[in-house]
């Protein structure tokens, strides 16, 4: 893990190395499932070996569910639901949900290098933003276990039963944070299935929510490939179905859960556009389409993908663009001063290099700053199409990496018109200094969050969710509530 | 909100709803400890001891013939620290047989103002804190104070004469009505405020804000319960308090503040007084930098004259009788919360 870029292109000056340091995490070698209260081996008898991203190197052998390991999760899930945590007053599960929340803060440290080594991403992400917000997620909805009177679905709302919730590899323990905290707020039980190439959080969190002691069976977690999602969304004892991933799965979900009366929410995928108008402050705006695009390597479903920029401000914000981006740094994960790390698999890899090449074919013009890559691992540069029409994938298609689309427009009708031509509709960023021109921009883009003068904020009392083929459903704040009460 | 008959659960944490159940039978509003039902024969000389030594009150003092105990002198709580009265008085706390238990300081009108100044210097940082934060923060009081939960049921049995089963009850409950407010500090605006449609193009939205300092006359009984009942709700929001506690039950006040001065509650955001309600509620309900005032504690025959001293001031003036065992709603929270309106036209 010596491995520490030297991406400073332009700068006559090196940063010293600073890992942080990965003895603080214990990875075992292998991991069982977590049901009902306790971990052992599958059913189904298989693992699988979840790998570093950033060197290639396997972290930990883990369970593969099969059909009968999720019909133990279920069973488990049920029989909580049943005889302890759908009976239990609201405010003895706000003491619980209080205690996980402790529980993550107190450990914050190691659930940050675990998410670094399992996910790829920087370590001054998962340190400062990924797992503080799981944790003040678990704060916010122990606040309205005892609380969900007030929360606008009538005077005692009722929980749905046993939730079965498949959540993605691009922010692990936030999404199970998601999932679970809104959950158990309400009174229902979970079956939880992290994604492929990132359980390790999961499994942690369920050492943690073992610690807390909640009731057995409360909380079960499953690692598993697609199929065992698929086999959760299809189990007959399952009540709640909440998926957050692409669209293209979410529409399988969908479909499989029709007519059987499952309550469902999704988060899907996202196209989202981040309108500059000429009057931004463009020092800020240059930052926000950064954060907006690479956080995270772009694996972020509310990225904003594709830049619309006021033309007379176009050549501007994009030179200050490039000598912003030429000075970010790719490599390590677990150094502290990486900007840009991993790229979380080989299969989504080839993904983003299969639509960059279109990109390129397509007649746009591609922009990478000098980028050495680590010869090991997966990693792909921060790159910029400039010259993109409407047309192209690259302005149509979730790449779902560090590749930002640059369009360009010249009236508010016409940013809305071009901000609001995608099947998508997960978030939308504008950027001037008129308040009024913000909120005329706000009635018209058809998205779940928008955000002005900033972008990719989170908070768990804000509600996120989507428009049309990102998914319905809102996760946060009061709204999210909702996806698990039957109200 | 739980109550009598809810279900039982195989928990690790015994559920305090059951208590708070069975307490609603034998404490009831209004009624003072002397007159109480529940009232134990006088204090066991173990808690008696145990509140004078400061013990937690969960041993015997069995051989304290060979150590000395050291007692507790019981202060006044203004901006974090601990003065005594600046009048130099003190009253005798007593347990129900009448024996001392200890000399609380007797506030004066003096410290009632200087209280007064340390809230207000809080309020900025206080009501300035993110929502979050000021969650986390209360929320750590709760910790404490499930950790001193001996201490309040050994001064309450010693200080107001309730059965030692009946104290323990009534802290349970005070703790997990701690807990219920540390979760609404950012859920309030979510439940009180409002994006308004107007017919016009304007962005209308209504935020609730804390009022700013609140002065707040406890109620007698139950010591801890009472105060906390109506305390918690008054600084979740983000205002600044200036108590008076039980006349006749001061001492689980004074360890309150003990929990408050130890948990990153910011100084003077809570100043705890104890003395004689009919001296100082006066005072507080005159005083101009106050701006609401919870009569909750005074004797009914005052509430009218406080009431309207509260009105040089506009001070927004809140008496609810509450039943201290039932869960209680958001009312405590919204008297003390001003509502913001902020228009904003829309347009390109």
């Amino acid at each position: 893990m010596a491995s520490v870029s030297t991406t400073t292109a332009g700068a006559d000056w090196e940063y010293a190395p600073a890992p942080e340091s990965r003895e603080i995490v214990t990875i075992r070698p292998e991991y069982g499932l977590f049901t009902g209260g306790e971990f052992a081996a599958p059913l189904s008898g298989k693992h699988f070996t979840t790998l570093n991203p950033a060197s290639e190197e396997p972290l930990a052998s883990v369970a593969e569910a099969g059909e009968a390991d999720v019909d133990r999760a279920v069973a488990s899930a049920r029989k909580a639901y049943d005889q302890a945590w759908g009976r239990m007053p609201g405010r003895e599960r706000a003491k619980y949900l209080y205690r996980i929340a402790r529980a993550i803060q107190e450990r914050a440290r190691e659930f940050a290098v675990l998410e670094s080594l399992d996910n790829g991403k920087p370590i001054k992400e998962s340190r400062d933003v990924d797992i503080p917000l799981a944790a003040a997620h678990f704060f916010y909805h122990a606040g309205w276990a005892d609380k969900l009177g007030y929360a606008g679905f009538g005077p005692d709302p009722r929980p749905l039963g046993v939730a079965g919730q498949v959540i993605p590899w691009n922010f692990p323990l936030l999404m199970a944070a998601w999932k679970l905290a809104p959950a158990l707020a309400t009174g229902n039980t979970c079956v939880l299935k992290p994604a492929e190439t990132t359980p390790l959080t999961a499994l942690l969190l369920a050492e943690v929510i073992q610690e807390a002691e909640l009731p057995p069976g409360t909380v079960n977690i499953i690692t598993g490939d697609g199929s065992a999602g698929a086999g959760l969304v299809g189990h007959p004892g399952v009540n709640k179905i909440a998926f957050t991933g692409s669209t293209e799965v979410g529409k399988e979900i969908q479909a499989a859960v029709a007519g059987t009366g499952k309550k469902l929410t999704l988060e899907l995928g996202g196209k989202a556009a981040n309108v500059v108008f000429d009057d931004a402050p463009l020092d800020q705006a240059v930052e926000g389409i950064v954060n907006g695009i690479f956080f995270n390597q772009g694996h972020v479903c509310c990225a904003g993908s594709r830049l619309l920029l006021a033309e007379p401000i176009a050549d501007a914000v994009l030179d200050r663009l490039k000598q912003r981006l030429a000075t970010l740094r790719l490599g390590d994960p677990l150094d502290k001063n990486t900007d840009i790390g991993a790229i979380n698999s080989r299969q989504q890899l080839d993904k983003i290099e299969g639509l960059v090449a279109a990109g390129e074919a397509e007649g746009a013009q591609r922009w990478s700053p000098p980028c050495p890559l680590p010869a090991r691992g997966y990693w792909f540069p921060p790159t910029v199409f400039s010259g993109v029409s409407q047309s192209h994938r690259i302005a149509r298609e979730e790449i779902f990496g560090p590749v930002l689309s640059v369009l360009t427009f010249r009236t508010p009708e016409e940013a809305v018109a071009k901000a609001n031509n995608t099947p998508y509709g997960l978030s939308a960023g504008v950027w001037t200094e008129k308040g009024s021109r913000i909120l005329w921009m706000a009635q018209r883009l058809r998205a779940g969050v928008v955000w002005a003068n900033t972008y990719n904020r989170f908070d768990p009392a804000s509600p996120f969710g989507g428009y049309q083929e990102s998914g319905f459903g809102r996760e946060g704040g009061r709204a999210g509530l909702g996806a698990y009460l039957d109200a | 909100m739980a109550g009598p008959g809810s279900a039982r659960t195989s928990m690790p944490d015994r559920p305090a709803a059951d208590r708070a159940g069975k307490a609603a039978k034998t404490a009831k509003p209004g009624k003072t400890p002397a007159s109480s039902k529940t009232r134990a024969r006088g204090a066991r000389p173990a808690d008696r001891a145990a509140v004078r030594a400061n013990a937690r009150g969960d041993g015997p003092v069995g051989g304290a013939a060979t150590r000395v105990d050291v007692r507790k002198t019981y202060k006044l709580f203004i901006g974090g620290a601990f003065p005594r009265s600046e009048s130099g008085r003190s009253y005798p706390a007593a347990g129900p047989d009448g024996a001392v238990l200890a000399h609380v300081a007797l506030a004066s009108r003096k410290d009632v103002r200087e209280a007064v100044v340390a809230a207000r210097k809080a309020v900025a940082g206080w009501a300035g804190a993110t929502a979050y934060n000021r969650g986390q923060v209360l929320y750590r009081v709760a910790e404490l104070l499930q950790g001193r939960a001996a201490q309040f049921a050994a001064e309450s049995v010693a200080n107001e004469g309730v059965s030692r089963a009946e104290a323990e009850r009534q802290v349970a409950e005070a703790i997990d009505r701690w807990v219920w407010y540390a979760g609404w500090p950012d859920k309030i605006a979510q439940v009180a405020g409002a994006a308004n449609p107007v017919a016009g193009p304007y962005f209308n939205f209504s935020v609730p804000e804390p009022t700013g300092v609140v002065a707040l006359i406890a109620p007698a009984a139950p010591g801890l319960l009472g105060l906390v009942s109506v305390l918690a709700p008054v600084i979740a929001t983000g205002n600044t308090a200036v108590v008076v506690a039980s006349e006749s039950a001061p001492l689980p006040a004074v360890t309150l503040a003990e929990v408050l001065a130890t948990s990153d509650v910011p100084p003077g955001v809570v100043n705890i007084l104890t003395g004689r309600a009919a001296e100082l509620a006066p005072v507080l309900a005159a005083h101009m930098d106050v701006n609401a005032i919870d009569l909750t504690g005074a004797a009914a025959a005052d509430r009218a004259e406080l009431a309207r001293l509260a009105a040089g001031n506009v001070k927004r003036v809140f008496t609810a009788d509450d039943d201290w065992v039932a869960p209680p709603g958001p009312a405590r929270m919204l008297a003390f919360l001003e509502i913001k309106t902020v228009w904003h036209p829309i347009g390109v």
